[in-house]
């Protein structure tokens, strides 16, 4: 299903939350709405489903509008950060809701529903566990349950809010890996929320950066992290340094070292923005003067700590027989450079 | 370390000790004697004091009377806890404090407003004597007083379970298609069907005891406007123990089966999956 939000507002009491946001969706497509807590994206989520009301902007599903429609009639699957299942119900029942509580002339047969729940368990490996109750699972478990719920609906639009954040580190991996085949394999338009960069660029087609209840950026992942469109993006994506530069005819550069060139940039102060791994220890040539006071081996890969005017930064470097804590000379290989 | 463990040990029993001394004297001991001195003769005395009129009338009406509150309440208390745990509207906080009057208000004083109220000298009296509807010193009017009395009981058992789990299931049973009767049917209720089962059980214990609030009302006329407990206090009051005795064992017997329904209903609340993570 093809989704189109235009100019979406919603506000809890006088503080606002989405502050006017545009986004198009493509039939099949799975994206992740990335950005810290706070920047609007749940809300958003919340409002695709029809569980915040926004106050303004248009919402439309397959060109129809869809803010007309309470959320039980959006056919939107729904899958809650802390799973929501009811409590009371067994994991059969539980998956088995959403089509049990149909018009009569709409919903299928007991027989029907129960092979569909039956289907769906396997779909989510779990198989077995139909009698079970929710606080007889484990939190992957639970998450995979509630998938299943959503999914007995057949959605044409999937959403996720935070859909791994309760879980420990390798049953995320396993589930992340899991939910990607599964994406594949069913099509369906999927839009999941997560303050996770890894998580972002691994599973999403298109990341959409959030802050602030506004969209920073939209793009692949490799659009993103390769050109991110501000300093927020830059730092969110990953370790990020950052030193003062200056701006003169499309040309940036400090202390005589040239940072960049054939910027499209006014003239004046700028910041160089760049990553650990980007950075070179140079012994001759135009270089920047500092103090490498910390040292760590790891593997092949030396972490290390470098002082540069009062400022720490982190770099990452090839392992070298010679390097050693005391005055260097560096300079970083690429940077981005934004206007101050 | 050894010894301050052994001491605190004897000190623990002897605090449990004198925390069942304490029952035993102020509790036990009291509802015993009722049983003793209504059966201790025998049964004959009891079971004539109980096949008097005035006596049946007094149950029936005490049943008649918890039949109607009950239900009131539950619904009242179900639909109040509903709208204060779930919902965020101006005014909650009022509506938290009204639930809360009838238990911080003293039952005489809660009569005494009914007969200002719908008595003859009071606000509505003259109308409602001009269309020939009685409501104090009538049985719609102690109907009334144990309504107002038990009000608290279901909503101040649901409000704080309801908050505590929360719309999240809602909102996920509303996602899945549900519409909102279906919610509240099929994820709401089951969620609090203890809970609203316990407050049900307090309300109609308070429902068939109320005391105070019912007497001012209820004119006292034998066999009519009496429910158990007045009608226990005017035989008390006639020197007629044995029958008074024997009243207050069948009314305390209400109060020990609501009991035991209450102890049997959270070892079934520990017992259960379901809600085991309460």
């Amino acid at each position: 299903m093809r989704i189109e939000i235009s100019g979406i507002v919603c506000r809890y009491g006088t503080t606002p939350a989405v502050s006017g946001v545009d986004l198009t969706i493509a039939d099949g497509e799975f994206v992740a709405l990335l950005g810290p807590s706070g920047s609007g994206k749940t809300t958003l989520l919340r409002a695709m489903a029809g569980l915040e009301v926004p106050e303004a902007g248009s919402l439309a599903f397959d060109g129809a509008d869809a803010l007309a429609l309470p959320p039980n009639r959006r056919g939107v699957g729904f899958v809650f950060q802390h799973y929501a299942l009811f409590k009371h119900m067994t994991v059969a029942d539980n998956i088995a809701f959403g089509l049990s509580i149909r018009p009569r002339a709409l919903r299928p047969d007991k027989v029907a529903i129960r092979a569909k729940v039956d289907e769906l368990l396997e779909l989510v490996q779990l198989p077995g566990l139909a009698k079970r109750y929710p606080q007889q699972l484990s939190g992957g478990q639970r998450q995979r349950v509630a998938l299943a719920r959503a999914l007995a609906i057949e959605p044409k639009l999937l959403l996720l809010d935070e859909p791994f954040g309760a879980l420990d580190t390798q049953v995320r991996t396993e589930l992340r890996l899991w939910l990607k085949g599964l994406h594949r394999r069913l099509g369906v338009t999927s839009v999941f929320v997560t303050h996770d960069q890894e998580e972002a660029m691994e599973l999403a087609d298109r990341i959409v950066v959030m802050r602030a209840g506004r969209i920073e950026q939209v793009g692949t992942s490799a659009e993103v992290y390769a050109a991110p469109a501000s300093p927020f993006v830059y730092g969110f994506l990953g370790q990020a340094n950052q030193i003062g530069c200056t701006v003169a005819g499309g040309v940036a550069g400090t202390d005589a070292v040239i940072l960049a060139e054939g910027l499209e940039l006014p003239d004046g102060a700028a910041t160089a923005w760049f990553r650990p791994h980007q950075v070179d220890l140079v012994p001759e040539g135009p270089a920047l003067d500092g103090e490498l006071i910390d040292l760590t081996v790891i593997g092949a890969r030396v972490k290390g700590t470098l002082k540069y005017r009062g400022k720490l930064i982190t770099v990452e470097l090839a392992e070298k027989s010679d390097l050693a804590v005391g005055p260097c000379k560096w300079r970083p290989r690429e940077v981005r450079i934004y206007p101050v | 370390m050894a010894t301050s463990l052994s001491t605190s040990g004897i000190s623990r029993r002897a605090l449990i000790a004198l925390a069942f001394l304490l029952l035993l004297v102020f509790l036990v001991a009291p509802l015993v004697l009722v049983f003793t001195r209504a059966f201790g003769d025998g049964l004959e005395a009891p079971i004539a004091a109980l096949r008097e009129p005035d006596a049946l009338a007094a149950i029936r009406l005490t049943l008649l009377v918890a039949a109607i509150a009950v239900p009131l309440n539950l619904v009242f208390g179900l639909a109040a806890s509903w709208a204060i745990a779930k919902f965020r509207f101006r005014g909650r906080s009022l509506l938290v404090t009204l639930i809360d009057l009838p238990l911080s208000v003293s039952p005489v004083v809660s009569g005494l407003v009914y007969v200002l109220v719908f008595g003859a000298q009071g606000l509505f009296g003259p109308w409602l004597i001009g269309h020939g509807i009685k409501i104090v010193f009538a049985v719609p009017g102690i109907v009334l007083a144990s309504v107002f009395v038990t009000l608290p009981f279901v909503a101040r058992e649901l409000i704080p379970l309801m908050e505590a789990q929360g719309r999240l299931e809602e909102e996920a049973a509303l996602t899945l298609g549900a519409t909102g009767w279906q919610t509240f049917r099929r994820v709401t209720l089951p969620n609090v069907r203890w809970g609203l089962l316990y407050g049900v059980l307090l309300c109609n214990a308070r429902a068939m005891g109320e005391f105070g609030a019912v007497s001012v009302v209820s004119g006292h006329i034998r066999g009519l406007t009496n429910t158990m407990p007045l009608h226990i206090e005017v035989l008390y009051n006639e020197y007629n123990l044995p029958a008074a005795f024997t009243v207050a064992a069948l009314l305390a017997l209400l109060a020990l089966v609501t009991l035991a329904a209450k102890s049997l209903l959270e070892w079934h609340l520990n017992d259960e999956p379901s809600t085991s993570s309460r």
